[in-house]
């Protein structure tokens, strides 16, 4: 039988399941995201030296470039992911929520 | 590699510059127009009518968030500080995915105008909305504030037009935006201004980067080369761990609980184009903050940091100086203009955010109980806009020459203990209650805004300016001295030869004025330190120096906290008052409309559709 009221739906499976995966990704991207710039600002209050080695003999270039530009792209991606799943399964778990209300 | 320059045109008032500022202006003004005629009733000034695509609103959103501030300042923080001024160019990013994963969608899916409505969805309308539009009017004021005083310093320092001039020119045009184009014309503002900022700065680096040979490896070698591999490692700027991780908290979630930006996603149509315009406003973001570290390094290495500091001794202009030595007059004249449109449209974002923080939460959701027709909305709306851009003008000119960097960081505390943990547990926690909830709000408040002024950055370096800077002479003298002490011989030699130095400089001809002031005060002095070391006069001057030193740490009243950044007890206090209050007693009524609440937030029924008002 459809879901009717907003009381209904929350005993959905279909929308208890579909609530539970958005819950555990936005989490886990969250902690993700936060142990990246974390990370980051823990190695440059007690690891200097690590971020001040160089990438390669001979080179000038520091670790903590490419770690620094790292976060930044890591980020962008984490968004990247997200958005993946949602418009792809998300979007779609909600659209036959919506379909079985007559919505 | 081309010479390095002597000479600069920054400061003059360029006829470039005002063309390419006033073609800008005469657009703007032009969509402005187009906008007035699509913005009759409340959803099209607060919201555009929703009509905004997902890719339109991450533009805009990027030209809300990249200020001049933060494109000048950053490339400056760079070109004088090396990798301390990438580390801090990271932690204006990261916010963003924050704000995707938890706030983007349940926030269009719930509000309608602001992110009051989101809060107020199953709690008490009045107490609410009086504590949200509190909190965003205080974010909104401290940010108007920094961006006013910076517009008018920076337009000073690009153009040398006078600073009042500048504040009215800024304040007349984003009222002009705000008034009539409502928020239509103003997301049209951010976006031309994303998209000339973006290009602009993807043209400084093409050219800066050709003269290396497009090799980040060269452009790097040269700048550890002439500024000794340190300026590619981690400096002073994170001393303290705590203060750093507060600092962080801040910005992640500061982001997260900013007016001007969270209204942005009500101008779209639904939660998909609300996440969508994340992912794109995250990577013009990141790729704007890549560019801008890479302006740093290159006139690091083009300019050279003299040369940079003597413009100005923050480094603002270093992308400026960059942009002149390799791309000419025109060039400069052209991102000149740039940055000025930048502070145009960030202002006018957030006047637009306090006009409705003002209008739609406390005019109607405070004193209208909630019920206002759309025409007196809408008058008040417009009445709260033209008073926000005038206050905007008198705050600039009331902190003129004030030290107002640490406006942004109270902007970003406020938004992050005050906005953002009230905003979060109304989405996720069926327990909140409206009595927790307002707590909430006014203890991050007066945590944020109440330990920074106890903070050194507003009790000692504001309040006590001069004070700090006797300390500060008085600490560099006993440490020259103490440096002297260890070699005489030796700083006798240098002395000597910094003296020949300075008096040949001096004899050269055509030095302007300024130049001519540093260097004669600098012979002076090296002349007074060498007549010390020659009378044998050294042990006493330290003694002295040690004295005034003790003397001037002892005047200078010690602020009584001890952090710079008080996110983690502002923010923590927020979230720990909240819960505390809303477990004490249990709001029924507010249980029962979270069941809504809940399909709303996943599904998306019964979201507001601005667009079909």
């Amino acid at each position: 039988m459809p879901p009717k009221s907003a009381h209904e739906l929350l005993e959905d499976p279909e929308f208890q399941k579909l609530a539970r995966q958005k819950n555990t990704i936005t989490l886990i991207l969250t902690v993700v995201e936060l142990v990246l710039y974390f990370g980051f600002i823990a190695l440059v209050a007690y690891n200097k030296a690590f971020l001040s080695s160089k990438t390669s003999e001979g080179s000038s270039i520091t670790i903590g470039i490419p770690i620094a530009v790292g976060v930044i792209i890591l980020s962008w991606i984490l968004t990247g992911i997200y958005i993946f799943w949602a418009n792809d399964k998300y979007d779609a778990m909600v659209k036959r929520v919506k379909d079985r209300m007559g919505r | 590699m081309q010479t390095q320059p002597q000479s600069t045109i920054i400061g003059t008032l360029s006829p470039l510059s005002i063309f390419f500022f006033m073609v800008f202006v005469a657009i703007t003004l032009g969509i402005t127009y187009w906008a007035a005629r699509r913005t009759k009733n409340a959803a099209q000034f607060y919201a555009a009518g929703g009509g905004i695509t997902g890719f339109q609103n991450g533009l805009a959103l990027a030209g809300d968030y990249m200020s001049a501030a933060s494109f000048l300042g950053i490339a400056g923080l760079v070109s004088t500080k090396g990798y301390d001024g990438l580390i801090y160019s990271v932690g204006w990013l990261v916010g963003w995915p924050i704000v995707m994963f938890l706030i983007s969608e349940p926030l269009r899916n719930l509000g309608k105008y602001t992110f009051s409505d989101v809060v107020a969805f199953r709690l008490k309308q009045k107490p609410i909305k009086a504590a949200a539009a509190i909190g965003s009017l205080v974010t909104v004021l401290f940010y108007l504030t920094a961006q006013m005083v910076g517009a008018g310093t920076l337009i000073k320092l690009m153009f040398n037009l006078p600073y009042e001039s500048a504040l009215f020119i800024v304040g007349a045009l984003m009222i002009a935006y705000v008034l009539f184009g409502g928020m239509l014309a103003t997301t049209w503002v951010q976006i031309i201004k994303a998209v000339l900022l973006l290009g602009g700065a993807t043209l400084l680096v093409i050219l800066a980067m050709s003269q290396v040979g497009f090799s980040y490896p060269r452009l790097f070698s040269e700048a550890s080369a002439r500024y000794t591999p340190a300026f590619l490692e981690p400096g002073g700027l994170i001393t303290k761990p705590l203060d750093a991780f507060s600092l962080g908290l801040a910005l992640m979630f500061g982001t997260a609980g900013l007016p001007h930006i969270l209204m942005r996603f009500y101008t779209v149509p639904d939660a998909r184009e609300a996440r969508k315009s994340v992912f794109y406003a995250t990577g013009f973001i990141g790729y704007f903050y890549i560019l801008t570290v890479t302006i740093g390094f290159g006139a690091a290495v083009l300019v050279g940091r003299d040369f940079i500091t003597k413009i100005d001794a923050g480094g603002n202009m270093a992308a400026l100086a960059l942009a002149e030595h390799i791309g000419g007059g025109v060039f400069l004249g052209f991102l000149a203009a740039v940055a000025f449109a930048t502070i145009l449209a960030v202002v006018a974002g957030l006047t637009l955010a306090g006009a409705s923080a003002l209008s739609h939460d406390l005019y109607v959701g405070v004193f209208r109980h909630g019920t206002a027709n759309e025409k007196d909305e809408m008058k008040v709306a417009k009445a709260a806009t033209v008073a926000l851009g005038v206050i905007a003008v008198l705050l600039g000119l009331l902190f003129k020459g004030q030290n107002v960097a640490f406006m942004v960081g109270l902007a970003f505390a406020v938004a992050s203990s005050a906005n953002f943990p009230a905003l979060l547990m109304s989405i996720t926690w069926k327990r909140f209650t409206t009595v927790g909830a307002v707590a909430s709000i006014y203890t991050g408040l007066i945590l944020a805004v109440g330990l920074i002024f106890f903070s050194p950055t507003v009790y000692e370096d504001v309040l006590q300016a001069a004070h700090v800077k006797v300390l500060t002479a008085a600490t560099a003298k006993a440490a020259k001295l103490d440096k002297y002490a260890k070699d005489p011989a030796k700083a006798m030699a240098d002395l000597k030869v910094k003296a020949d130095g300075l008096t040949a400089a001096l004899a050269a001809q055509g030095l302007d004025a300024k130049t001519l002031e540093a260097k004669t005060k600098d012979l002076a002095t090296t002349r007074a330190d060498l007549a010390l070391l020659q009378n044998n006069g050294l042990a006493a001057a330290q003694a002295a120096a040690k004295a005034d030193k003790v003397k001037a740490d002892g005047e200078l009243k010690k602020a009584p906290f001890p952090m710079k950044n008080p996110g983690v007890f502002s923010m923590g206090g927020a979230f720990l008052v909240g819960i505390l209050l809303s477990l004490f007693k249990r709001e029924k009524d507010a249980e029962e409309k979270f069941e809504a609440e809940k399909v709303r937030t996943y599904v998306g029924i019964g979201a507001e559709g601005a667009s079909s008002h």
